[in-house]
C-alpha cells in the first residue's frame, strides 16, 4: 500500500461522472471538414509545410516548428489543403488564428509508418526525436510539448515518475475510459517514458471513484515495478502539485516545477499518445474526448480526429439544440465557456459539457464578502482568498502579490464554496494581468529612461565639444588679433606701411592649419565610432535645410488638425475643449520654432563658404 | 444558438449568505427557549422587538443610501444583529433602550462603516456597549430574577407591560443583579459560602443560567458541525477565560469561581455566536486563536477587576480592534513556500 498524504483543502462538487461512463469509447467519424490550429500548445505556432490545394495522406505532417518550444501538426485524415487562414479557434477569448483547413477525401489513406519494436536499441534521445515528431505534447492541460519535458536539464534527476490518472474535474471520464479500455497502452508509454528517464519509483494516482480503471491498471501492470495508487476523491487532487504532494509528501516550491523536487508529472493520454508514437510509429492525429451534458441524448466518451469541429461532436452525441444553455470546453470548475460550435477539437481538449440551464444554472448575483472564510478553507494552495479578492479588488496589487496571488492555481474552489457568490478566481485573473501589464509597461518604461539618459548624455557632450571649439576659434581670433595690432605697431614703429593683406592671409593660413588637424583627427579616429566622447566629433555643424523644411511642414500640418478638431469641439460643445485648445497653442510654438530654426540656419549657411568647404571630400 | 457566457468555476455549492444566517438564528432557538423557561417572557419579547427595529433600521439606512433594499434585507444579516441583542439585553429593558440599542447597531456601527462586510466592529457590541455606558441603571437593575420553574413569575402581560412602560424601576418585584455582579460585589465583605446562599445561585451554580450557557453551547457545537463556524474562536475564547481563572482565581473566597465564569454570564454565548462574527473577527486559523483568546483573557480581566459587569461586550470590541493588527501577522504558509510572509517582513518570495 503506498503511503498517502493530504492537502489542505479542497472541495466535492457533485461529480456527474456516470453520465459519460455508461457507454465505451466510440469513434467520432470524419467530419466533412477538419479545422487544425497551428498553436495547439504552449510555446511557438507551427508554420505550414503544404500550400493551398495540396493532398496529404493521414499523418503526414503539415506544419512544423523551426525555431523555439513546439511540435509538429500532423494530417488527421487524407484529404486536400481548403484553406489556410484565420478561424475561430478554443480560448477563453473566443478569438481567431491561424489554421489549416482539410477537406478529408474520405479514403482516410496513411501516410508511410515505421512502428517500432523495440525502442531499447535506440539512443535516449532518438526516442526522444520521434515523440517530438509524433507531435506530442502533454493532453491534460497546458498541452507542454512531451519531449521537452522528458529531457530535465542534468541537475534535475527525476526520482519519481507520476502517471495522473486521478481526473479531479466532475463531468470528465476520458482519463477513466481511456484507463479503462487502453490500459495496456497506457502502461506501454508510461514504460517509455521511464526508460528515458530512468526514476526510482513509477506510480499511477487514480482517484477512488474511478475502481475500474484501478482494476485494468493493476492488470496491466502486474509483474511490474508500477505502483497504483488509489487517492481519495476530492477536487483538485488532480492538480499537479496537489497530486505531488497526495503521492510524496513533497511540495513543488513556489514559482518552481516538479523536476526541482525530483517529480515529473505526466497525463494517462499522454502515455496512450507516447506508445502510439514509438510502437505505432502514429503521431498524435486524434485523442479520446467526453461529451456530456444534460443536453446531450447519448453523452459519452468519443474517439476524436484532432481538428473536429465541436458541432460535429455534439451532433454525434444527440445534442437537443433547445435545452443547451452553456457550452463549456473543460471541466465546470476549470473550462471555459464557448461562444461557437465551429471550434475545432485540439491535443488538449479533454471535455464538451453541453449544459442545461438547470444543471450549471446562473451564480446569484455578488454579494459582500461576509469574511466567513470558507474560501480559506477550500484553497488547495492555503492562500487567503478573501484578502487577495480584497487587494485585487482595490487594485493594491503590490499587496496581493505579498500574499502570493501568483501561488493560485485557479483551480476555483474558493468561488465554488463562496455564500456570497463572488466571483472570486475572476478577481484573481483581473489582478494577475494588470500586474503582468504594469510589468511589461515598467520594462518598457526603463527601456525609454535608458535611451533618454543616453541621448541626454550625448547631446550634452556635443554641446561640450561645440564650446570647446568655439573657445579655440575664439583663441586663435585673439592670438591673430593680437599678432595684426603688434605687426601694425611694428609697422608703424617701423614707419612702414600696414600690410593688411599679410595679415589676412596669416589667418587664412591659421584657418588651414586647424582644418587639418581636425582632419587628421578624423582620420585617427573614424566617424563610425561616436562614442569616443573625448576625441573631438569631425562631423560638420552644417544644419539640415531640408529636414528643418520638412519640420516645418509638419507642424503645420498638424497645427491645422489640431485648430480643425478644436472647431469640431467647440461645435459640439464638447469637454475636452482645453485640452485642444492648450494643444494648439502648444502646436502654434512648435510651427514658430520651427520657422525661427529654419531661418536662424538659412543665416548661418549664407555667410559662412568656410563651413561649407569642410564638407568637401578630402584628398 | 446563443450560450451563456461565464467564467469558471461554472459549478457552485455555495450555502449562501441568507441560509448561514439562518442557521445562526436556529442554533440560538435553544439558548432563547432556555432563557424564556427559567427567566420569564423578557427575552423572547426582546428578541422579536430587537429583530423588528433591526429590520426597520437597516431598510431605512438602506433606502437613505440608495441601496437596493430588499437584496440587503433578504441576507438575514440585521436579523441575526436584532437577535444577538435581544439575547443579551436585560429582560425587562425598556423598549427605548433596546431600540437605541438596535438602531446604534445597525446604522452606525454596521451601515455608515459601509454595510455588510465592511463594519470593523461587532454592530450587535457596538449597540450594547453604548446602551450599557449611556444607561447603566437600565442596563444593570432589569435582569430578570429566575424564578419561572419555579412559579411567582410576571406572566406574558406583564413583562410587556414593563418593557413597554420604559419605567426603569417598574419591575423591582422580579429584578435582580446577575450572579457574576451579586459575587464580585458580595466577595469583597464575605465568604464564597456566605454568597453563595443568594437565591440566585441555587444548588451552587448560577439557578437558570446553567441551562442558558448549556442551551448556547449546544447551538454553537451544531453551528460547528454544520461547518458555519470554525471551532477555533470558541475554543480559543473559553481556553483563555479558563486559563485566567485557573492562574488567577483559585481562591473562591476572592474571585468567582471557574464555574461561574464558564456558566453564569453570556460566556457560551459571546463565545459561539458573538465572537465569531466572521465579518469582525480574525481570518486565518492562528489568527482566530489569538483572536479567541484575547478575548477570553479580556473578559477575565474586565469581570475580575473591571468596573462594568458585562466584560464580553467590550471583550469582542477590543479585540475588534486588534484584528487588521493580528491578520497583518498571521497568514498561514503558502504551498509551495517556506515560510509565511509575516507582516513587512520578506518581501520577497520566500
Amino acid at each position: 500500500m503506498t503511503q498517502l498524504w493530504d492537502f489542505s483543502g479542497g472541495v466535492h462538487p457533485a461529480e456527474h461522472k456516470q453520465l459519460s461512463t455508461g457507454r465505451p469509447i466510440r469513434t467520432a467519424g470524419i467530419p466533412s471538414q477538419l479545422v487544425l490550429p497551428l498553436q495547439q500548445h504552449i510555446g511557438e505556432p507551427a508554420e505550414p509545410l503544404v500550400s493551398l490545394g495540396d493532398h496529404v495522406l493521414k499523418g503526414q505532417k503539415i506544419a512544423d516548428v523551426s525555431h523555439g518550444m513546439g511540435v509538429p501538426v500532423h494530417a488527421p485524415t487524407s484529404g486536400i489543403v481548403a484553406s489556410i487562414g484565420d478561424y475561430p479557434v478554443p480560448h477563453p477569448s473566443g478569438m481567431a488564428d491561424k489554421c489549416i483547413v482539410l477537406k478529408p477525401d474520405g479514403k482516410d489513406e496513411w501516410c508511410e509508418r515505421y512502428p517500432l519494436s523495440d525502442y531499447r536499441k535506440l539512443d535516449r534521445n532518438e526516442v526522444l526525436g520521434i515523440i517530438h515528431s509524433a507531435g506530442v505534447a502533454g493532453m491534460g492541460g497546458a498541452g507542454f510539448p512531451t519531449d521537452i519535458k522528458l529531457k530535465p536539464s542534468r541537475d534535475r534527476k527525476v526520482d519519481t515518475l507520476i502517471l495522473n490518472g486521478a481526473e479531479c474535474e466532475p463531468y470528465i471520464t476520458a482519463d477513466d475510459m481511456t484507463m479503462r479500455e487502453r490500459a495496456d497502452k497506457v502502461v506501454d508509454g508510461l514504460k517509455v517514458m521511464a526508460w528515458i528517464l530512468r526514476p526510482e519509483r513509477c506510480v499511477i494516482g487514480i482517484e477512488d471513484n474511478k475502481p475500474e480503471a484501478a482494476a485494468a491498471l493493476r492488470e496491466a501492470t502486474q509483474g511490474t515495478k508500477i505502483e497504483i495508487a488509489v487517492i481519495p476523491t476530492k477536487y483538485p487532487s488532480g492538480g499537479e502539485k496537489q497530486l505531488i504532494r497526495i503521492l510524496t509528501g513533497m511540495e513543488v516550491p513556489s514559482g518552481g516545477i516538479p523536476a526541482d523536487i525530483g517529480v515529473m508529472c505526466q497525463n494517462v493520454g499522454t502515455a496512450v499518445a507516447v506508445a502510439q508514437a514509438v510502437f505505432e510509429g502514429t503521431p498524435l492525429i486524434r485523442r479520446v474526448v467526453t461529451l456530456t451534458g444534460a443536453a446531450l441524448e447519448t453523452p459519452g466518451n468519443f474517439d476524436v480526429l484532432l481538428g473536429t469541429p465541436v458541432q460535429y461532436l455534439l451532433d454525434q452525441a444527440g445534442l437537443q439544440p433547445d435545452d443547451v444553455s452553456r457550452l463549456i470546453l473543460g471541466g465546470p470548475m476549470m473550462g471555459y465557456t464557448l461562444t461557437t460550435t465551429a471550434v475545432p477539437v485540439i491535443k488538449t481538449s479533454n471535455c464538451i459539457i453541453a449544459a442545461t440551464a438547470s444543471e450549471l444554472p446562473a451564480p446569484p448575483p455578488e454579494q459582500a464578502c461576509i469574511r466567513c472564510g470558507q474560501c480559506a478553507e477550500a484553497c488547495p494552495m492555503e492562500l487567503l482568498p478573501q484578502q487577495l479578492f480584497w487587494y485585487a479588488k482595490a487594485e493594491e496589487f503590490e499587496k496581493a502579490e505579498h500574499l502570493n496571488l501568483f501561488d493560485c492555481i485557479e483551480c476555483g474552489a474558493c468561488s465554488y464554496v463562496c455564500p456570497s457568490s463572488i466571483p472570486l478566481v475572476q478577481y484573481y485573473r483581473y489582478a494577475k494581468g494588470e500586474i503582468r501589464l504594469q510589468r511589461a509597461e515598467q520594462l518598457k518604461a526603463d527601456r525609454a529612461r535608458e535611451r533618454f539618459e543616453a541621448r541626454q548624455q550625448r547631446l550634452e557632450r556635443e554641446q561640450l565639444e561645440k564650446d570647446q571649439r568655439r573657445k579655440e576659434r575664439a583663441k586663435a581670433a585673439a592670438e591673430a588679433q593680437a599678432k595684426k595690432k603688434a605687426d601694425a605697431e611694428k609697422a608703424a614703429a617701423n614707419g612702414e606701411a600696414v600690410d593688411e593683406r599679410g595679415a589676412r592671409s596669416a589667418l587664412v593660413e591659421q584657418a588651414l592649419a586647424r582644418k587639418k588637424a581636425s582632419t587628421n583627427a578624423a582620420r585617427i579616429q573614424p566617424a563610425d565610432k561616436p562614442e569616443a566622447a573625448t576625441l573631438p566629433e569631425p562631423a560638420p555643424e552644417e544644419p539640415d535645410i531640408e529636414a528643418l523644411e520638412k519640420q516645418l511642414t509638419q507642424a503645420q500640418t498638424k497645427l491645422e488638425t489640431m485648430q480643425a478638431m478644436l472647431e469640431d469641439a467647440k461645435a459640439q460643445q464638447a469637454d475636452n475643449l482645453d485640452k485642444l485648445e492648450r494643444a494648439v497653442a502648444k502646436n502654434h510654438d512648435r510651427v514658430k520654432r520651427a520657422q525661427d530654426a529654419l531661418t536662424e540656419a538659412r543665416r548661418m549657411l549664407a555667410p559662412q563658404p568656410e563651413a561649407r568647404s569642410e564638407t568637401q571630400p578630402i584628398k | 444558438m446563443a450560450f451563456v457566457q461565464q467564467s469558471s468555476p461554472h459549478a457552485h455549492n455555495a450555502r449562501p449568505t441568507s441560509k448561514v444566517m439562518l442557521w445562526v438564528i436556529l442554533a440560538a432557538l435553544p439558548g432563547l427557549l432556555a432563557q424564556t423557561l427559567f427567566f420569564g417572557w423578557g427575552n423572547l419579547i426582546n428578541v422579536v422587538w430587537c429583530i423588528a427595529i433591526a429590520l426597520a433600521s437597516e431598510a431605512a439606512i438602506l433606502k437613505l443610501r440608495s441601496k437596493p433594499v430588499a437584496f440587503f434585507l433578504r441576507d438575514n444579516t440585521a436579523a441575526v444583529t436584532g437577535l444577538l441583542l435581544g439575547l443579551s439585553l436585560p429582560q425587562f429593558a425598556p423598549w427605548w433602550v433596546s431600540a437605541v440599542a438596535v438602531v446604534s447597531a445597525i446604522v452606525v456601527a454596521k451601515q455608515l462603516y459601509g454595510g455588510l462586510g465592511s463594519n470593523p466592529f461587532n454592530p450587535a457590541m457596538v449597540g450594547y456597549a453604548l446602551v450599557l455606558i449611556s444607561f447603566p441603571v437600565a442596563m444593570t437593575t432589569n435582569w430578570a430574577e429566575p424564578a419561572l420553574l419555579w412559579g411567582n413569575a410576571p406572566g406574558f402581560g406583564d413583562t410587556l407591560t414593563a418593557i413597554a412602560s420604559g419605567q426603569q424601576t417598574a419591575v423591582d418585584g422580579w429584578t435582580m443583579a446577575t450572579p457574576l455582579d451579586e459575587y464580585k460585589h458580595k466577595i469583597a465583605t464575605h465568604t464564597a459560602a456566605e454568597v453563595l446562599v443568594h437565591p440566585t445561585f441555587g444548588e451552587g451554580f448560577a439557578r437558570g443560567w446553567e441551562w442558558v450557557n448549556a442551551a448556547f453551547l449546544a447551538g454553537g457545537i451544531l453551528l460547528i458541525c454544520l461547518r458555519i463556524i470554525t471551532w477555533h474562536i470558541p475554543v480559543a475564547v473559553l481556553g483563555g477565560l479558563v486559563a485566567m481563572s485557573l492562574a488567577f482565581g483559585s481562591n473562591a473566597d476572592q474571585y468567582a469561581p471557574l464555574s461561574l465564569h464558564l456558566l453564569a454570564g453570556g460566556t457560551m454565548l459571546g463565545a459561539f455566536f458573538i465572537a465569531t462574527d466572521p465579518v469582525s473577527a480574525a481570518t486565518s486559523h492562528q489568527g482566530k486563536l489569538i483572536y479567541g483568546a484575547g478575548i477570553g483573557v479580556l473578559i477575565y480581566l474586565i469581570r475580575s477587576w473591571g468596573n462594568y459587569p458585562d466584560a464580553v461586550a467590550f471583550s469582542v470590541l477590543l479585540m475588534n480592534f486588534a484584528v487588521p493588527f493580528i491578520d497583518h501577522y498571521t497568514p498561514p504558509r503558502t504551498y509551495g513556500h517556506h515560510k509565511a510572509h509575516r507582516g513587512l517582513s520578506g518581501r520577497g518570495r520566500s
